[in-house]
Formats: structure tokens, C-alpha cells, sequence
């Protein structure tokens, strides 16, 4: 892993996003829709980690079954989740079901 | 840092948020001070999620330095944590940086916001400030600058909460990095499922209005249909595929939808 070329890059592209409407300002118009789509994009980027993290946790085997831990946590956490609307009693309650039913399967 | 569910132009109305003492004052300390004091709240919900970053940063594969340099050089959270787990999943470095840029695209909008704010500060100024522009601080930084008073250092207010977002997210990265050297074994426990649990936790307040339901349904649903393409692409393919059927979803529910 080129990690030098990892850490510059996303400070490079974080910044300029960041930074560039400044000196362009004046002389770009900020197109609406693309303002209403930029909306979505954090919860579509995070869904499509989510999704293929636990139903293909190992990578390449697809897994719908009791018998993966990832999966159950991840309904347990969305659960909670929902609930609670609590970001850190989703994290704790979905590392909760998911290492209990680990230690549960053996 | 941490999505919100709220990336609108306008800032959220964090209730906790009171009055600030730069109201009365406005010498550039007594700003600064105050703009620190306005972003505890955010800071304390901010640094777990600093410590899980670290601790996942080893076991995801990134070396102390990669991580540590994130926080240093990057300052973006949620992407830092897409990092990570794309790491983890052997992502080549080009499609991890690329994911960055698309994550983070929300903050063209609070750049955007900020453009009449910076407009009279020196270029240096622009500069660090936009370099902090996280969601917090802009949260709290816009406020500031839209109070009717006439204050000429509102830019120490966001200097201020900037500065403390800042130490506090690499504070928390340096401690969750630590963590996970001390105790080793931690990779073995399951800590990798804490990055899922956490991408749940971020999304569930988005779940608000249908298109948003169907965007997500869609990302989801695509990512898995595309998981066997190689270098992740499927993770592009299907956060645009879910761009798409939310905007195509919401403009729909403009003229059809009754509510």
C-alpha cells in the first residue's frame, strides 16, 4: 500500500473541495440540483460499505445465514439504532450482539 | 465530522447551544475562547469516534504514521473511516482517494457558505480556515458569523472551534492508535465489525423521507450485485446509483407524493 500517496492525495482532495470555492467565487454559479444530490451521497457511499461488509464479510463468500456474526450484529445494531437514535448505543449494542453471538457460534 | 443527516445550506439549530460570550466582547481572545467553549459538545461527540479510528486504523492495515497523518493532514472523519475500511478490503490507493473526494463533496457546499465570511481575510486565513472547515465547526462557525453584530474578529470565533476540533480529533486518533499496540489482540476480537456498527449508526438519521430510503436501499443493493468487480469500482457504481434514484426519487415525490 503506497500510504504516503493515500494520505497526500485524500489531504489534497479534501482541501481543494474545501478551499476552492473561494477563489472561484464570483465567477461559478452553484447549480441547485447538484446541491440536492450532494445530500445523498454520505448515506449512499456509507450503505454501499455496509451492505457488502456483512453479507460478504471474509470478501468473496457470500453469507446470509445465522451462522454470520456480521450480519446478526448488523441487524442488532440497526435495531438499536433505530430505536435509540443514539450513535454510540449503536456502536456499543451492535459490537454487543455481534461478539456475543461470535463467542455463541464458538 | 461525522455525518449528521443534516448537509443542507443551512447550518443545523443545535438546541445546546446558547448565547456566546463573544457577543458583548469581540476582542480576537475573547472570540477565539468563545468559539471553543460553543464546540464542547461536539468535541465530547466527536472523541470516541476519534479512539475507534485509531484502534480500527491498525488493525485495517494502515501504518501508525498513514493513520496518524489522516488525522494530521486530512481532518475528515468520515472519510478517514471509508479509508480505512477500504484499506482493509485492499483497495487500490487511486479509488480510495477518489472515494474521498465524493465523500467529502458536502463540503464544497459549506465552502460555498462561508465565501461571504472569508471574502475580506487575508488569502492565509482562507487557507486555514477552509482547511478546518469540518461539519462541526461549520456548524457552529456560521452562526457566528450571521449574528447582526459588528464584530471584526468572528474569524478567531471559528479559529477557535476549529483549533479545538482539531487537537481533540488527534488527541483521540493518537489514543486509539496506542490502544491498539498495547493490547494486540484487540484485532482478533471483532473491533473490524465496529466500522459497520458505526456506518449503521451514521446513516440511521438519514432515514427520514422516502427518496432517502430509496437511495440507500439502492447503494446497498447495487454494492452487492457489484462486489466481485475488481479495486472496489462496485462501491463507485453503486454510491452514484444511489445519488441517482434519490434525486430521481425526490423530484418525483415533488409533483406525485401526497404527504
Amino acid at each position: 500500500m503506497n500510504e504516503v500517496y493515500l494520505v497526500a492525495g485524500m489531504a489534497g482532495v479534501t482541501f481543494f473541495i474545501r478551499y476552492i470555492m473561494h477563489p472561484a467565487s464570483g465567477r461559478v454559479e452553484f447549480p441547485k440540483l447538484l446541491e440536492r444530490m450532494l445530500a445523498y451521497v454520505p448515506p449512499a457511499v456509507l450503505s454501499a460499505i455496509i451492505l457488502p461488509a456483512i453479507i460478504y464479510p471474509s470478501g468473496k463468500a457470500q453469507m446470509v445465514s445465522m451462522e454470520n456474526p456480521y450480519l446478526i450484529g448488523g441487524i442488532g445494531a440497526f435495531a438499536v439504532g433505530w430505536w435509540t437514535k443514539n450513535l454510540l448505543a449503536t456502536i456499543v449494542a451492535g459490537m454487543g450482539i455481534f461478539l456475543a453471538w461470535q463467542w455463541f457460534l464458538g | 465530522m461525522w455525518a449528521k443527516g443534516n448537509f443542507t445550506m443551512e447550518p443545523p439549530q443545535p438546541s445546546q447551544m446558547q448565547t456566546t460570550a463573544a457577543e458583548t466582547r469581540g476582542s480576537p481572545s475573547a472570540e477565539f475562547f468563545a468559539g471553543a467553549r460553543d464546540t464542547f459538545p461536539l468535541v465530547v461527540g466527536a472523541a470516541p469516534f476519534g479512539i475507534i479510528f485509531g484502534t480500527l486504523a491498525g488493525t485495517a492495515g494502515l501504518s501508525f504514521w498513514a493513520a496518524m497523518g489522516m488525522s494530521v493532514f486530512v481532518f475528515a472523519g468520515a472519510s478517514q473511516f471509508i479509508a480505512a475500511g477500504m484499506v482493509a478490503i485492499g483497495t487500490a490507493w487511486p479509488i480510495i482517494v477518489i472515494t474521498t473526494l465524493i465523500v467529502n463533496l458536502r463540503h464544497l457546499l459549506y465552502g460555498a457558505s462561508m465565501v461571504p465570511y472569508y471574502k475580506t481575510l487575508p488569502r492565509f486565513w482562507k487557507i486555514v480556515l477552509s482547511f478546518g472547515l469540518t461539519d462541526e465547526t461549520f456548524a457552529v462557525a456560521i452562526r457566528r458569523y450571521r449574528k447582526k453584530d459588528n464584530s471584526d474578529h468572528k474569524h478567531f470565533y471559528n479559529l477557535g472551534s476549529m483549533v479545538f476540533m482539531y487537537s481533540n480529533w488527534n488527541l483521540c486518533t493518537l489514543v486509539g492508535l496506542t490502544m491498539g499496540k498495547t493490547f494486540p489482540g484487540i484485532a482478533t476480537l471483532g473491533l473490524d465489525f465496529a466500522m459497520p456498527a458505526t456506518f449503521i449508526g451514521m446513516v440511521i438519521p438519514y432515514l427520514t423521507k422516502s427518496p432517502m430510503w430509496a437511495s440507500v436501499i439502492t447503494a446497498g443493493s447495487v454494492a452487492l450485485m457489484t462486489n466481485s468487480l475488481p479495486h472496489k469500482i462496485g462501491l463507485m457504481i453503486a454510491a452514484l446509483s444511489g445519488v441517482a434514484t434519490g434525486i430521481i426519487v425526490e423530484l418525483m415525490c415533488e409533483r406525485n407524493c401526497s404527504r
